[in-house]
């Protein structure tokens, strides 16, 4: 397999794995290392590739255990609490002004949840894997999945109408 | 869409039950501004999917770039031990061409020092030898 050949395989979904990435690492570096490092590993994996039905479900499943390993080594646990420097882009000036807060938060609390509703929150709502993919990437059955994913969701919710409601009295 | 409609909608969601069409649908409605008051918290929450899918890898993917140096390593690990082996081995050869010059330095100078006395011995003989030689002169 030419490089050109793996690269246009693998450049649609280097972007969700790089968000993957950054969901559970928090820090944009240690994403772009770990999104580089990943598709280095698939590079060299390259002949096996076509062996593979779901070469994106696969990658996302290799980021999220190598995104685990890295937040389990020592290496990482000096990095993982740096900022989240969070970017809005392409929305008008007052609007970005009224959401910043809110949408903000909702990073903030996403970022508290257990790992693994992250990854599921990640995958779903922001991503939009359906069911089967999801379960494949994250080798869970649908059952579990679905009731991760409707625990974040509810986590989420309660945390902003918390919020909120003390931002008023 | 209606309210009663999205409300109906954003139960399911809450319970993880709704497909991804209707995540669209929801999608839409709350990320348009117009949002009913008692369900803004659902604004901010698809407002931040919707940048957070915004959020793209920029710098290139390099392939090649990582294996050589690897291999570098590698192969400087191998000269490496190379270079240690046959410094080891000059060295100790060195070393005993050393040992084996002192020796000789020390074996040359003892044999300096016993030719010395024996010459002086030698010197000293030929004066008895001459004292000898007279005296039998005389007595003849």
């Amino acid at each position: 397999m030419k490089q050109s050949e793996f690269l246009n395989i693998v450049l649609p979904f280097k972007d969700k794995v790089f968000r993957l990435a950054k969901r559970l690492l928090v820090s944009t570096e240690e994403a772009e290392d770990a999104t580089q490092e990943l598709f280095f590993k698939l590079w060299r994996n390259k002949n096996k590739i076509k062996d593979y039905k779901n070469i994106e479900a696969f990658a996302m499943t290799m980021t999220k255990n190598y995104c685990y390993d890295r937040l389990k080594s020592k290496q990482a646990s000096n990095l993982t609490l740096v900022h989240s420097n969070y970017k809005e882009k392409e929305t008008s000036l007052d609007k970005q002004v009224e959401y910043r807060d809110s949408v903000n938060q909702v990073h903030e609390l996403i970022e508290k949840l257990p790992e693994q509703q992250k990854i599921i929150i990640q995958l779903r709502d922001v991503e939009q894997y359906d069911f089967d993919e999801i379960c494949k990437m994250v080798q869970m059955k649908p059952t579990a999945v679905r009731v991760a994913l409707s625990r974040a969701r509810k986590t989420i919710r309660e945390q902003l109408i918390k919020k909120h409601n003390y931002g008023i009295s | 869409m209606e309210l009663a409609n999205i409300e109906k909608l954003v139960q399911k969601y809450l319970n993880a039950e709704t497909s991804l069409q209707e995540e669209a649908s929801l999608k839409d409605y709350f990320t348009a501004g117009n949002v009913a008051p008692h369900l803004q918290e659902y604004e901010s929450m698809f407002n931040y999917f919707a940048t957070a899918k915004k959020d793209t890898f920029t710098k290139n993917i390099q392939l090649s770039q990582r294996k050589p140096t690897k291999k570098n390593f590698k192969w400087l690990s191998i000269a490496a031990s190379f270079m240690l082996l046959l410094s080891v081995y000059v060295g100790k050869n060195e070393y005993e061409r050393y040992q084996a010059k002192k020796q000789f330095m020390q074996v040359t100078k003892g044999l300096k020092l016993l030719s010395y006395n024996l010459k002086k011995g030698e010197q000293a003989l030929a004066t008895l030898y001459t004292y000898e030689n007279t005296v039998k002169k005389i007595l003849k």
